[in-house]
């Protein structure tokens, strides 16, 4: 199956100036302007199929967003190679733009003094889509996402949680083949980060559009994503299963017996050690009920950096 | 329909709801788009008081322009301003910090449009609001204006003229922060050129021959002075055509340099904003 995101070798160096603090450097600036390059995405490659959903793991200024930007056009890459629905993203050809989206979780490209109905017009005249069409996909984002009286509302009013969700409806009117979500529930609470989540799904479900998500949030991932990509000071990690991520970072399991009297044991033990311990308790002790798990994914990605 | 019908109509289509869009954000706001109109007053009324002093003081006229002539340049003058406001230069920083820039680039549609649709749309609710401020100075000031039929007509596509130059070459402008974050220097100079040869500070009939001559070879005329004395002034049906062809050849040119100039800033773009 021919792969929709294709990255080879993708690189991204920012040159910034730098100088000490104070007066004397900032006249000495002026002579002698010294540069750094900073690498924020260092040779990167990756492969995403047709309506696969992939989660895009990293820490703060590991090169996500970076990256993300390059995919949609925003950035020319100092180097390497990557192609999206078969375009060079950064040609910004207009059949590409039609195609693909990227929502930013503090990004606002909606008017807002009016209600958002208004700025989904503007929308489909960009987009030039039918009027028939663009009115039988508007509502049917809406009532996915349940928006239906926050639509008219002016934008000013509504809530960081009800914008958002107002925002991915915006962004996704022209039916993107491709969705690069840059952190889309960042500073929603649980109740509306889940709310966001079914709706990624459902879209991907429904239109078998392409997904590559990142969050700090590890439910969004666990919830969304069978498959991880990993990136660390702009080099990718790893890339492969949810589940092997965890079987090759999970150090520990956590072992929790509740005795027969009532008592509840929790243990950490290394994951090679998991069987012997587990009989060990189960031979030593009246087991009532035991759970093995695997560390939670926060902890497994934490794990990865270190390494 | 051919695909170049189409892309036309949708350009259309564009233009018309970022227009709508803008003027519903107009008359929302009225109060604050009047007082934004008033507030535009004090400039040509300042210019158009020290010029009627000075032609008082000369026997009424200067350069042989009467101070009923100097009234009607001014307050067609203000009609010309407001149609040829155009987003700043010095915008642009904000709109790469706010990451508007970013989100105008992931859309299918050159940049440059949505300032051109979004300000045309502000036009009106602005002509609205300023026609009864236009009947209340022409009453003070008593402007001498008898345009022909043929001037009306020159008139009304010069201020779009105007507002086509200026929004393409604000555009152009606006650019230069891609390359530095720091480039209001160069709008500065910019801005002073444009009001002391556009007509703006200085009706170009008040200047110096070589200012005049100066001023033909440069944009800033066709924005302010040729609009303004299409109506006011006495110029010829071949002037008056003439000068409609001098602003269809500054939008050749400007058209060119947005095109040329955003294909070279936008490598340097960096998205640092949101």
């Amino acid at each position: 199956m021919q792969a929709v995101v294709h990255v080879a070798g993708l690189e991204k160096v920012f040159k910034v100036p730098e100088r000490e603090a104070g007066l004397r450097a900032s006249v000495a600036s002026l002579f002698n302007r010294r540069w750094q390059d900073v690498r924020a995405v260092d040779g990167v490659s990756f492969e995403v199929g047709p309506g696969e959903v992939v989660g895009f793991l990293g820490p703060n200024g590991a090169g996500k967003t970076t990256t993300l930007k390059m995919l949609s056009g925003l950035l020319h890459p100092t180097g390497g190679e990557a192609r999206v629905l078969g375009h060079v993203p950064w040609k910004r050809e207009r059949d590409y733009l039609r195609r693909m989206t990227l929502v930013m979780g503090n990004r606002n490209q909606l008017q807002w003094d009016l209600p958002a109905l208004d700025s989904f017009e503007l929308n489909r005249a960009i987009y030039r889509l039918p009027r028939e069409d663009f009115r039988t996909t508007r509502d049917e984002l809406i009532e996915l996402l349940d928006i239906g009286d926050l639509v008219r509302k002016p934008v000013r009013q509504l809530s960081l949680g009800e914008r958002m969700k107002v925002e991915v409806v915006g962004s996704l009117l022209h039916l993107p083949q491709v969705l690069f979500l840059d952190e889309p529930t960042i500073g929603l609470d649980v109740t509306m980060q889940k709310r966001i989540r079914s709706f990624v799904a459902a879209y991907n479900e429904r239109y078998g559009a392409t997904v590559l998500l990142t969050s700090h949030y590890m439910a969004d991932v666990e919830a969304l994503c069978k498959r991880v990509i990993v990136i660390h000071h702009g080099r990718l990690l790893f890339d492969g299963r949810l589940d092997a991520l965890v079987d090759r970072f999970g150090a520990y399991k956590t072992i929790e017996a509740v005795l027969a009297d009532g008592e509840t044991l929790t243990l950490q033990v290394p994951r090679d050690e998991t069987s012997a311990a587990t009989a060990r308790l189960l031979a030593d002790h009246d087991v009532h009920d035991l759970t093995v798990e695997d560390p939670p994914i926060e902890d497994v990605i934490e794990q990865v950096f270190a390494s | 329909m051919s695909a170049q019908e189409s892309a036309l109509r949708s350009y259309w289509d564009f233009y018309l709801a970022g227009m709508r869009q803008r003027i519903q954000v107009g008359f929302q706001y009225r109060a604050a788009t009047y007082m934004y109109t008033v507030g535009m007053l004090a400039e040509p009324v300042i210019y158009l008081v020290v010029w009627r002093t000075i032609a008082n003081q000369h026997g009424g006229t200067i350069n042989g322009v009467g101070a009923g002539q100097i009234a009607a340049y001014y307050i067609v003058w203000t009609v010309v301003r407001t149609f040829n406001i155009v987003f700043t230069p010095f915008g642009w920083e904000w709109r790469i910090r706010e990451g508007t820039l970013s989100a105008q680039l992931l859309r299918p549609i050159h940049p440059v449009h949505y300032d051109m649709a979004d300000f045309a749309g502000q036009k009106f609710p602005w002509l609205v609001m300023y026609s009864p401020l236009a009947v209340g100075l022409a009453l003070v000031f008593h402007p001498s204006l008898h345009p022909r039929p043929l001037e009306i007509l020159v008139f009304i596509v010069a201020i779009w003229g105007a507002y086509v130059i200026r929004s393409l070459n604000h555009f152009v402008l606006g650019m230069l922060t891609l390359f530095t974050t720091r480039a209001t220097s160069v709008f500065q100079i910019w801005f002073l050129a444009e009001l002391l040869v556009s007509g703006r500070l200085v009706p170009l009939s008040f200047m110096p021959h070589w200012a005049q001559t100066l001023a033909a070879w440069l944009p800033f005329k066709w924005t302010f002075y040729f609009p303004i004395e299409s109506l006011v002034g006495s110029m010829s049906t071949q002037t008056l055509l003439t000068g409609l062809l001098w602003q269809c050849l500054w939008t050749a040119i400007g058209s060119v340099l947005v095109f040329v100039a955003f294909r070279l800033a936008i490598r340097h773009y960096s998205a640092v904003g949101n």
